[in-house]
């Protein structure tokens, strides 16, 4: 195995984990300020999907395509705080699974109802398209490197929102101790929606940015929520910078397995054996590394006792 | 989880007097979740062929299976039950098809499958009662093997979902192709992402990649692979193809080798036809699934000209005779009940503003499946 | 409570009643509807044990429906090609013996939920539920990738497995069977709510300090009710492999173990007879539903957020009144 095809894993690894962060970053910001678990940020990824490949289908536009998608998750993430999660915030966390399950159902089908049952079409930008060369020889997707840029910067953007702004300040507040940012005067009920909306728009952007390398069809929310809620879990829950490092972690430990497991068993069996051992352990990968955190650190990584 | 269309052949079922005994067709497939374009297109496809054919006296009641094997088999207790049919079709997936049909065949009951084609059901599982029309499961990757040594490839890169489907696509390609593997890969079954898989191939140094990734899988493959960069010619069975799909493939598809044993240019009247009728009745362009329930209704129409369901020998004599106009153009059934037919190659090309196949030459003539030595009936 | 009792009582009656005039009228389909709904009511109590008594959220009990499935899926596969499983280091056949297939399904589930439960209840609240489900996404991918047992294929049985003296294959005498088991099931349920054992798990729940300050461990309450709970609902799965003929990894998938949530919180949460509500709802709602429209999720969502938005005691609670509190 080449060092270059080692280094070119690594890179996918770190963007499949950039990604991953963008859907983790907003459902930990939820848990963190509002005590809410989520099931139905999958669908708001599924919107953005959409929405993004809806008006690229119209406009041609692949920037208008992403603030289409910004716009459209963050309205829905709204509409459905002030709907029903609202009213949620006070149950418990079963409750709260169910009903926002019952949101997934909702979703799902209404959108196969509004575009039917065959996936969009979304693609990449014509200046984004095609591999470029990096030093070293290595050949990569210009977008793949557009994605981890864009992810970067989101995430700084985010730190900084926390650390300097007045609604950071809030948001803090709020996960420290909520009753006393009322009492404060805060608006609370409109610093939910705006946290809520916020979470939202980074599961829109998301799929948008996804939705032009995959598919963009019904049930695309689903897989990525269930990473999402690893990443969030093993970095501990509430914890932005937990799902920083814990999107790489599983970013990196997914994409790896895959690429090692196999050939790692091949040393010790036949060919075909081996791919087939090696990348069903591999799909496991993961669920292992989270229970092996959880059963030395049962709040995660970074979360609070 | 029952959509209980009891649809009747057109509208002319009112009218549905006479002497002959009502026909009841038990139609089991997938028309919710993220499948249900796969289903949707056979229904159609066979209902077409229905309404084509003017018979009043056949009545299809259409269930939804959600893609889900405990919901198929519920189903299908209940078709066979309460509904009294006398025919089943339409299950999309093998791994319904390997829940329902044994069950059903046992029970008396004919099964025509007009997709999934598992190489149980053709080999030591097959059943006198048990006819299918599309394919046997291995039969259109094989035939991608074949196209691969005709194309002078030496050295194929090969992958596909880790599930027993995607173990028989592999399988069926090897049996065929006679040059070297520069790697072969199971991927995780609803993966969306092949960014790793992309890097290995391109540092394997083969000369082409054959691919099984169905539905959304195939999609998101294609259009990561082609915004890599790495080129290789690409072939794959027309699953990753189809009509239903190309348009969110994009130009990502387009040159793209695919093996199919139909594709809406088939130069016949019958497949002239029923590409046109089915525009006409639906607005879209049929797709392989499409073809396939307007066959395995043909079929059946062709074998109730002949017998009853209830006289079940002549009834089985008539369908395997398999009398009807095919859209593929000849079609005959092997000792095991599945097809004996061309497998063409084709490639995606863009009409207009629609992405679609055009044949560009035969891959297999005449093509029997690989298992119909171990089955004995 | 005595209204819940009439309640309970008519909810028994009912689901015996309308079998037994399906079985006069001839109608079959409708005597395997109650099948499935009693062996899924059953799924629901022996989550119900877990969740409801033991405030334990767990999104990973399709693991033990799915190996409860598989014990009889893998037993009677081998009973059915006659090879035995293992000849080494001693032989072990296959069977199509229920009796037989119920104490492995239940044996090897609850060795699962004991594994399960020593690892997660280090965990509580939302990590509990993330982990359980971590484990659950575990077994299905290992299911599905899993070549010996059919993997994503799964694997048909051809023929009902027997219990003496009855024949399963004949829809009312299988129904029968399934319901006395769920009869038990909730009968031993009940003696378990009011034993010793049962009153610590609500106190536990209820406050873990308290319990501990009188010398008894939570995390062993906890962990005996959470393999209890496995294996009834490897027992239900067991069974619901029967009723299929067929097993396949999708018992072992997210949505099931979402499903048997759902009608543990549609009937009312540590409610005895909650699970069967809830189960009975929603065989109903998928059943009826499914004949209004092609889009039938959109509905059954909308009840779903209508029972947890309005009807916090569930629907049993809804009718009777929400006497048992909930925390």
């Amino acid at each position: 195995m080449s060092l270059i095809l080692f280094i070119e894993q690594m890179l996918n690894g770190l963007q499949f984990g950039v990604m991953l962060f963008l859907m983790a970053a907003g459902l930990t910001l939820i848990f963190g300020v509002m005590g809410l678990i989520n099931l139905a940020h999958g669908s708001l990824y599924m919107i953005g999907a959409f929405a993004a490949a809806w008006v690229a289908g119209l406009t041609g536009s692949f920037v208008l395509a992403l603030i289409a998608a910004l716009a459209a998750a963050a309205a829905a993430g709204a509409l459905v705080e002030v709907v029903v999660i609202r009213r949620l915030y006070a149950r418990d966390h079963l409750d709260q699974v169910l009903a926002t399950f019952a949101l997934i159902l909702m979703f799902s089908e209404g959108t196969r109802w509004v575009f039917g049952s065959f996936p969009l079409f979304l693609e990449i930008p014509p200046y984004l398209s095609g591999p470029v060369r990096l030093p070293g020889g290595i050949q990569y997707p210009l977008y793949r490197l557009a994605i981890i840029v864009a992810g970067l910067i989101v995430a700084a953007g985010l730190f900084a929102l926390i650390a300097r702004t007045r609604i950071g300040i809030q948001i803090r507040a709020g996960e420290a101790d909520r009753e006393m940012i009322g009492a404060l005067g805060v608006n609370i009920a409109a610093l939910y929606t705006v946290v809520f909306a916020l979470g939202a728009a980074l599961a829109g952007l998301a799929g948008a940015l996804i939705g032009a390398i995959q598919s963009v069809q019904v049930g695309m929310g689903e897989p990525v929520l269930i990473l999402a809620f690893v990443v969030i879990v093993i970095g501990g829950i509430g914890s932005i910078k937990g799902a920083l490092v814990g999107a790489l972690l599983v970013g990196l430990t997914d994409t790896m397995g895959r690429f090692l497991l196999p050939v790692a068993f091949a040393q010790v069996m036949a060919p075909a054996a081996a791919t087939a051992v090696g990348s069903a352990l591999a799909s496991m990968a993961i669920y292992i590394l989270m229970a092996l955190v959880l059963i030395f650190r049962p709040r995660g990584l970074y979360g609070v006792a | 989880m029952i959509v209980r269309t009891l649809a009747m052949a057109g509208a002319l079922s009112l009218a549905a007097v006479g002497a002959q005994a009502e026909i009841k067709v038990g139609m089991i497939t997938t028309l919710s979740g993220g499948g249900a374009g796969l289903g949707i297109d056979v229904r159609d496809g066979f209902m077409l062929a229905l309404e084509q054919s003017g018979r009043t006296d056949v009545t299809v009641v259409i269930e939804d299976d959600q893609q889900k094997p405990d919901i198929a088999v519920q189903l299908s207790d209940k078709m066979i039950q309460s509904e009294k049919v006398d025919v089943m079709t339409g299950i999309i997936w093998s791994n319904l098809a390997m829940a329902v049909v044994p069950g059903a065949v046992a029970q008396g009951k004919f099964y025509l499958s007009p997709n999934a084609g598992p190489s149980a059901l053709a080999g030591q599982g097959c059943h006198p009662n048990y006819f299918n029309v599309a394919w046997q499961n291995d039969n259109l990757h094989e035939a991608a093997g074949a196209y691969a040594n005709d194309a002078g490839y030496k050295n194929s890169f090969i992958l596909a979902p880790n599930y027993p489907a995607g173990q028989d696509a592999l399988t069926g390609y090897k049996r065929f192709f006679k040059g070297d593997l520069a790697g072969e890969i199971y991927t995780q079954l609803g993966q969306t992402d092949y960014a790793a898989e992309i890097a290995q191939i391109r540092a394997s140094g083969a000369d082409s990649v054959f691919f099984f990734l169905p539905g959304g899988m195939g999609i998101s493959f294609l259009k990561q692979y082609a915004d890599s960069g790495v080129g290789l010619p690409v072939v794959g069975p027309a699953f990753s193809f189809d009509q239903g799909i190309l348009q969110a493939v994009g130009d990502a598809a387009l040159g793209v080798v695919n093996t199919s044993q139909w594709s809406k240019d088939i130069d016949n009247p019958a497949n002239v036809a029923f590409v046109a009728s089915f525009q006409e009745k639906y607005g879209r362009l049929p797709s392989l699934y499409a073809s396939q329930g307007f066959d395995t209704a043909n079929l059946l129409l062709s074998a109730l000209e002949v017998a009853e369901p209830s006289d079940a020998d002549a009834f089985r004599e008539a369908l395997r005779a398999a009398d009807f106009d095919s859209t593929r153009g000849d079609f005959a059934f092997g000792a095991n009940h599945h097809p004996i037919q061309d497998i063409y190659v084709r490639e995606v090309i863009k009409e207009g503003d629609i992405y679609t196949n055009k044949i560009i030459g035969v891959a297999l003539k005449d093509h029997v499946d690989a298992y119909v030595g171990e089955c004995k009936m | 409570m005595r209204a819940e009792t009439l309640l309970n009582a008519c909810v028994l009656l009912a689901l015996a009643a309308v079998p037994l005039w399906a079985w006069v009228a001839d109608e079959p389909f409708t005597i395997t509807l109650a099948t499935r709904l009693a062996i899924l009511a059953l799924a629901g109590v022996g989550l119900n044990l877990a969740l409801g008594l033991g405030g334990l959220v767990s999104l990973g009990h399709a693991v033990f429906f799915g190996i409860g499935g598989y014990a009889m899926g893998v037993l009677a596969s081998h009973a059915q090609s006659y090879t035995p499983l293992t000849d080494w280091p001693v032989l072990i056949e296959g069977t199509k013996s229920m009796p037989v297939i119920w104490l492995v399904a239940m044996g090897a589930s609850g060795l699962a939920a004991l594994a399960i439960g020593a690892l997660s209840l280090r965990t509580s609240g939302v990590y509990f539920i993330m982990i359980t489900l971590a484990f659950g996404q575990m077994f299905y991918y290992f299911a599905i990738s899993w070549p010996a047992y059919g993997g994503e294929d799964g694997l048909s049985i051809y023929v009902r497995n027997g219990f003496p003296g009855l024949n399963t294959l004949d829809p009312i005498q299988f129904f029968a069977l399934c319901y006395a088991i769920l009869a038990l099931a909730l009968w031993a349920m009940a003696r378990l709510m009011r034993s010793a054992f049962g009153l610590a798990l609500v106190a536990a729940r209820q406050n873990a300090a308290r319990v501990e300050a009188v010398g008894i461990a939570p995390y062993r309450l906890r962990l005996v009710a959470f393999v209890l709970s496995g294996m009834i609902t490897g027992l239900a799965g067991a069974l619901f492999a029967d009723l299929n003929r067929f097993v396949s990894p999708v018992m072992f998938s997210w949505q099931t173990s979402g499903e048997i949530i759902v009608f543990v919180i549609l009937g009312g949460v540590a409610r005895l007879y909650g699970p069967v509500v809830g189960a009975a709802v929603f065989v109903l709602l998928e059943h009826f539903l499914g004949g209004l429209s092609e889009f039938w999720h959109i509905w059954l969502g909308a009840v779903l957020l209508g029972v947890v938005l309005f009807a916090r005691g569930g629907i049993i609670g809804l009718v009777v009144g929400r006497e048992v509190r909930r925390d």
